[in-house]
């Protein structure tokens, strides 16, 4: 966080007042799709669809900071608009706006030779521009289905998206920094913070090694547009296959460091137990001897239509459809159920727009039994990798890829 | 909500990115007061409402701690004692 004149870090006290309330809708009411099954009572009771400025109504969990996840309808589509994308903040030390003429993205640290700073005309315009369509998921989308519950925001399926990301290269930026030999790991701040000055600011860390991968950006755009204010406008990190946890928003310093950084929210959060999850690239700098960063976003699917509950008819045409995503090794089968399980039959794959994106797929079949029909979606990935039957437990509520049902009716 | 689209981009013109906050009703009983001040000066109190009811005494005690010892919030133990009180009457199961 850069301390700035003219912040109001505690925005969402003030503002627009009626713009806001005519967007809320009882979640209920709004669409049932909105509803998942397996969240706490108290979430259920709580969530309301709302709309933050330059965003469509979406489902929020919490208001200060804010956290709205999409509704799974969205995930019929393997882009997810702008509009409609998520929204995480740890703390609510929010910026109002970021004037994107003065923002500058300070570049250094102990590892780096020569110090400098950016503006976002120097990102865009003195960098060669690159453009990955890669999912941004939190570490804890799904929380809100583990059973036992941990505390936690009690995220449904939607805390996650997939956009076209453009902007310059990480490691083209650390090149011109000149990173010395000692350097392991790249440290990363944003414009936001917290509202005490005594609560740590949302500082992250990544291996050097990730950090000069080809794939690891910055970007200024998504899917075409600058970037919404909410999701890390004027620039954020981009960093394909990981979880969102390291997608700084708002980037405001990059920095180089000799020794692993120990902030709380490297050491105290966002850690897996050892060997729990199927993961190869490790965060070694940071590994314990209990526990690891998250790293990479383990195999996934969702299903986006029919939604739960949805009724049919005897003998009408049924199209189970959604997206699947993994770490960047490659979807390559997602199987559908139509009967609770029992017997399971190949999807068809929809166009593969790059490894770290959704892929999108498709089922059709006909209903021969009234009554109500569980239906599930299994993806597995290029390596060997599947959604599992039983949850990997851990107390924050990560990496939850349970193959998980939706239940039609046939009248 | 085309007229809520028309709204939100007048305000966007405005330059205003800020939101107003929603009021969030917890539960009237002992100790509500306490909580709605020290809790609600980091963060709104949908997050109390949202983690029900599976926490318990000891999983609320937790996440006080964590509040105090993590965060920095300025709770002193009298008041840590009521807020956890509450949190576990109100928005919790029976440990």
């Amino acid at each position: 966080m850069r301390h700035q004149p003219g912040f109001n870090r505690r925005g969402f006290l003030g503002g627009v007042g009626g713009a806001l309330t005519l967007g809320v809708l009882p979640a209920r009411a709004a669409d049932s799709l909105l509803l998942t099954i397996g969240l706490p009572q108290g979430t259920l009771d709580t969530v309301t669809m709302e709309a933050l400025p330059g965003k469509r109504p979406l489902i929020k969990l919490t208001g200060r900071p804010p956290n709205y996840e999409t509704p799974a309808s969205y995930f019929a589509n393997p882009v997810t608009p702008n509009d409609a994308f998520f929204v995480r903040y740890h703390l609510a030390g929010i910026p109002n706006r970021i004037d994107p003429q003065s923002w500058k993205l300070e570049v250094g640290g102990e590892g780096s030779a020569t110090p400098f700073s950016l503006s976002l005309n120097d990102l865009q315009n003195n960098f060669e521009q690159v453009e990955i369509p890669a999912v941004c998921q939190c570490s804890g989308n799904r929380r809100g289905l583990s059973e036992p519950h941990v505390p936690g925001v009690q995220w449904g399926l939607g805390a996650m998206g997939n956009a076209v990301w453009r902007g310059p290269r990480l490691k083209d930026i650390l090149a011109k920094a000149g990173l010395a030999k000692e350097t392991v790991e790249i440290v990363f701040d944003g414009e936001d913070g917290p509202p005490l000055t005594v609560t740590p600011d949302f500082v992250k860390s990544i291996p050097v090694a990730k950090a000069l991968d080809e794939n690891t950006i910055v970007a200024t755009r998504m899917n075409g547009e600058p970037l919404p204010h909410f999701n890390g406008a004027p620039a954020r990190l981009i960093l394909p296959g990981w979880t969102a946890t390291y997608w700084m928003k708002h980037l405001s310093s990059v920095r180089a460091v000799n020794k692993p950084f120990d902030g709380f929210w490297m050491r105290g959060a966002y850690r897996i137990p050892n060997g729990m999850f199927p993961v190869v690239q490790r965060f070694l700098s940071q590994e314990t001897d209990v526990n690891t960063p998250i790293t990479e976003i383990v195999v996934n699917s969702v299903i986006a239509a029919p939604a739960e509950g949805q009724r049919f008819q005897m003998g009408q045409q049924i199209t189970v459809q959604g997206v699947a995503w993994d770490a960047g090794y490659g979807i390559v089968r997602v199987e559908v159920s139509t009967d609770g399980g029992t017997s399971w039959q190949d999807a068809t794959l929809g166009p593969d727009s790059g490894r770290f994106a959704f892929r999108p797929w498709t089922h059709r079949f006909t209903a021969s039994a009234r009554g109500p029909l569980r239906i599930l979606a299994r993806a597995s990935n290029r390596i060997g990798q599947t959604q599992v039957d039983k949850l990997i437990f851990n107390a924050a509520g990560y990496h939850n890829n349970v193959v998980r049902p939706t239940t039609v009716v046939i009248a | 909500m085309r007229a809520v689209f028309v709204l939100f981009a007048v305000a966007l013109l405005a330059g205003a990115a800020a939101a107003a906050e929603s009021p969030v009703v917890l539960k009237d009983a002992q100790g509500r007061a306490t909580v709605e001040n020290f809790c609600s000066g980091c963060h709104s109190l949908d997050y109390i409402r949202i983690n029900a009811p599976f926490m318990n005494r000891q999983t609320w005690t937790a996440e006080v701690n964590k509040m105090i010892q993590a965060f920095g919030a300025p709770i002193s133990q009298p008041d840590a004692a009521a807020i956890i009180d509450y949190l576990s009457a109100n928005y919790g199961s029976p440990s």
